[in-house]
């Protein structure tokens, strides 16, 4: 071998086989290889099936009409017009409105049990820690079903619907509220909110300056409240309520008019809130125990009272802690919202994986579309988080 | 008599007391169940408020379910009749009689009665496995995980689908139900996910571009969609990407899916211990010789797997529960045979539903909680470890 022959000076000579750059090489090339390999059979597999059951592959589909009704669209949709294109869109969409609504309403109950599983109220505390235990460990898709089938199938039919204070009829086929409608003054109140919004953005940032030189502080929260909620409200009375309520009424066989939230949107909803709100309390307990203890007791020790304690030297590093795994369960909210499909809430999987899916046996295509999709979300969603997360991380020297 | 100084000095003045006192019992609003219900409970105005409103919610909840469970409960009868308002004439609650009907089929879906001691069999083969390997004192727990991972997967497959050859008759995988394809699923998640995720966390931190890469990408794809596509993918896409003859069976498509799903979560759980452990052990380890394979072997991955137990389990716990999907996909688990079983219109009543959710859930609930346990049992014992 050739270490043998090597004399005097220099490394030894190690054989092509053992030399760990020679190595990896070749493991990767082997791995490359065997990738390929995979990936070569697969399509040419799929190729072959795909040619015997005559199916087209491509996109074609795209922009054929697709010919099913949808039960809940945000936007223009006609089962005789509209394409599959479009039925994706709106699929699309209702993911992203109960994924939205999902958030911020998990987002609130998951705080308050946090907070309320820390709290020195003993019975308080116990029923934060059974709601934590019992929702956490009943897998989510169980918990839709029961919303759905057990709570809300089994509310009254149409006719016998639960009459509820304001004009809100509540039965098996959903939830109807009145529906507010804009007349033409309105447009003063959308103005008046947008200047509410930017005038208390201003003046926040004019009173943290002021604070940062005179020391005197501003309460900017009630004056921003005022702004943004204040404002618009003397907009409203003052061009003279132009609000008009499309309230339901009920028929003889049917409710009409208002908004009607359908029962696989309202299970859908309560179900991933109430589900990852369990996982969120648990984040933001995390977080708040996280923080010295030390750290509120200088806090009082310099005299601040027990509520600005909390907002300026409790939270803000607390939130270092609970941002990285709340984007997480974010994330892993909007995959959730996936489960629509088992109650039949429109949302992307169950139209485009399910009926287009089923209608064009485009699986290949379908499931690469759907997977792509939430793939962006999820980058999207973490990014925007890890933006936030920079602004409240640690600053280190 | 010897007095110390110090003594002598202070019987001489007379208003130093010489004698103890002897001790007086606590305030009574400071000790016993009132003071503890007064700090606990009552301390503010704020709290008492707080403590009316939490209290009245939890007893609404329970009185609701214990009504439901137990006191409005229908326990005999043969048929849905017995669980309706105009039989038992008050508000009906839980339907036992259908659990007690359904409960086979809830336990072993349509495996053919004859042969279902085998079923019986395979869920006692693996308590014991689990025994072996979670009690931690056991004997020989090496060979426990040998038997685990290599024996009891083995001797389960024959069993459970037959062996003509030693006259166990082939049961065909659609016959299979219930837990025993919750238990089945979750199990092969289990075996499969640590191995294969353990490979994946070392691929990502490997220092071979190609490796990290490969690994990386199959990692964040697979976490980055819902296991739901993931499933639709191994039910619809897979029998595409293999030769005709060799199409799977549906419930091992599904294995498959959810066995890669829980590899990738697994395998940041793995990274995730892997970083935990000081750079230090891997230069010790190189530089007493060991090579790549000997040096995880004995030196990181026992250290770093010992972390991150905890973590594990709870990844076992989110395994366990999402294996409930394949509903979805049309395989008889628990919940499907759950599901199925309520609209039966022998038993469909208006409470049948919310009986079938309720053992379904009474099931998850105690396996999960257990594991959880478990998990958090461990973490306490770890924690013991570190102190010095």
């Amino acid at each position: 071998m050739a270490s043998e022959q090597v004399t005097g000076a220099g490394p030894p000579r190690v054989p092509l086989y053992n030399d760990p750059k020679v190595r990896s090489v070749v493991y990767q090339i082997v791995l490359a290889a065997a990738v390929a390999l995979l990936v070569y059979g697969a399509v040419t597999n799929a190729a072959d099936h795909l040619q015997k059951a005559h199916i087209a592959s491509g996109f074609g589909f795209w922009n054929q009409t697709a010919g099913f009704d949808i039960s809940q669209t945000l936007i223009a949709y006609t089962s005789s017009a509209s394409t599959y294109g479009r039925a994706f869109w709106v699929g699309l969409l209702n993911t992203l409105l109960v994924a939205g609504l999902g958030i911020v309403l998990a987002t609130i109950l998951g705080f308050i049990i946090g907070v309320a599983r820390l709290s020195t109220n003993w019975i308080v505390a116990r029923a934060a820690t059974g709601y934590v235990e019992t929702i956490r460990n009943i897998p989510l898709l169980l918990q839709l079903l029961f919303w759905y089938n057990a709570v809300l199938k089994a509310l009254p039919n149409i006719r016998d619907s639960l009459v509820l204070p304001g004009g809100v009829y509540l039965n098996n086929r959903g939830l109807m509220v009145p529906k507010p409608q804009a007349l033409a003054g309105f447009v003063w109140v959308e103005i008046a909110f947008a200047v509410g919004i930017v005038g208390s953005i201003a003046l926040g940032v004019w009173a943290r300056r002021r604070q940062m030189q005179t020391g005197r502080h501003v309460p900017v929260v009630w004056i921003g409240l005022a702004l943004v909620v204040g404002l618009p409200l003397v907009a409203l009375f003052a061009t003279g309520v132009p609000l008009h309520f499309d309230i339901p009424q009920a028929g003889r066989f049917n409710i009409t008019g208002g908004v009607d939230l359908q029962p696989e949107f309202v299970a859908l909803l309560l179900g991933l809130s109430i589900y990852t709100a369990a996982f969120i309390a648990e984040v933001v307990r995390a977080g708040i125990l996280a923080v010295a203890r030390g750290q509120a007791e200088a806090a009082y020790s310099l005299g601040l009272k027990p509520g600005p304690t909390l907002r300026l030297i409790v939270i803000p590093q607390a939130m270092r802690v609970i941002v990285p795994p709340l984007t997480n369960q974010y994330l892993n909210l909007i995959k959730n919202s996936s489960l629509a499909v088992a109650i039949g809430y429109p949302d992307l999987v169950q139209i485009f994986t399910g009926t287009v899916l089923n209608q064009t046996g485009q699986a290949v295509e379908v499931v690469a579309i759907t997977m792509l999709v939430y793939l962006t979300i999820s980058l999207v969603t973490s990014f925007a988080m890890n933006l936030y997360n920079r602004r409240v991380a640690l600053v280190e020297r | 008599m010897t007095m110390a100084e110090g003594d002598l000095a202070v019987t001489e003045f007379r208003f130093v007391q010489s004698q103890y006192l002897t001790a007086q019992p606590p305030p009574a609003r400071m000790t016993g169940a009132l003071a503890w219900v007064r700090a606990n409970l009552l301390s503010t105005p704020f709290n008492i408020a707080l403590t009316v409103v939490v209290l009245a919610l939890v007893v609404w909840i329970l009185y609701g379910v214990i009504g439901f469970l137990l006191v409005d409960a229908v326990w005999t009868g043969s048929d849905r009749t017995a669980c309706l308002m105009s039989t038992v004439h008050h508000e009906v609650g839980a339907c036992w009689p259908f659990v007690k009907d359904r409960l086979a089929y809830f336990t072993y879906g349509s495996y053919p009665i004859p042969q279902r001691w085998r079923v019986d069999l395979f869920f006692a083969l693996l308590a014991v496995g689990v025994g072996w390997l979670l009690w931690l004192r056991a004997p020989r727990r090496d060979l426990g995980m040998v038997y685990f991972f290599i024996v009891l997967p083995v001797v389960s497959f024959i069993l459970l689908h037959g062996f003509a050859a030693i006259g166990l008759p082939v049961v065909d995988t659609v016959l299979w139900g219930g837990v025993l394809v919750t238990i089945v699923l979750a199990s092969v998640g289990i075996v499969v996910s640590l191995p294969i995720g353990i490979v994946l966390a070392l691929g990502r931190r490997s220092r071979m571009p190609i490796v990290r890469f490969s690994s990386s990408v199959f990692i964040e794809f697979v976490r980055g969609v819902p296991l739901i596509t993931v499933l639709f993918m191994a039910s619809v896409m897979l029998p595409l990407f293999v030769p005709q003859q060799y199409e799977p069976d549906k419930l091992l498509r599904a294995m498959i899916g959810i066995a890669l799903f829980a590899s990738a979560y697994m395998a940041e759980v793995v990274r995730a211990g892997l970083q935990a452990i000081p750079k230090g052990q891997y230069e010790g380890a190189m530089a007493v010789g060991l090579n790549y394979p000997l040096m995880m072997r004995f030196i990181i991955l026992p250290q770093a797997l010992r972390v991150t137990i905890p973590n594990i389990v709870n990844t076992y716990i989110g395994l366990f529960k999402d294996t409930s999907l394949v509903t979805i996909i049309g395989i008889f688990d628990l919940l499907n045979t759950v599901e199925v079983s309520r609209v039966d219109p022998k038993w469909a009543t208006p409470v049948t539903s919310t009986t079938g959710y309720a053992v379904a859930a009474m099931f998850y609930l105690v396996f999960c909680y257990g594991m959880s346990r478990y998990a958090r049992a461990t973490e306490a014992r770890l924690r013991q470890g570190d102190k010095r």
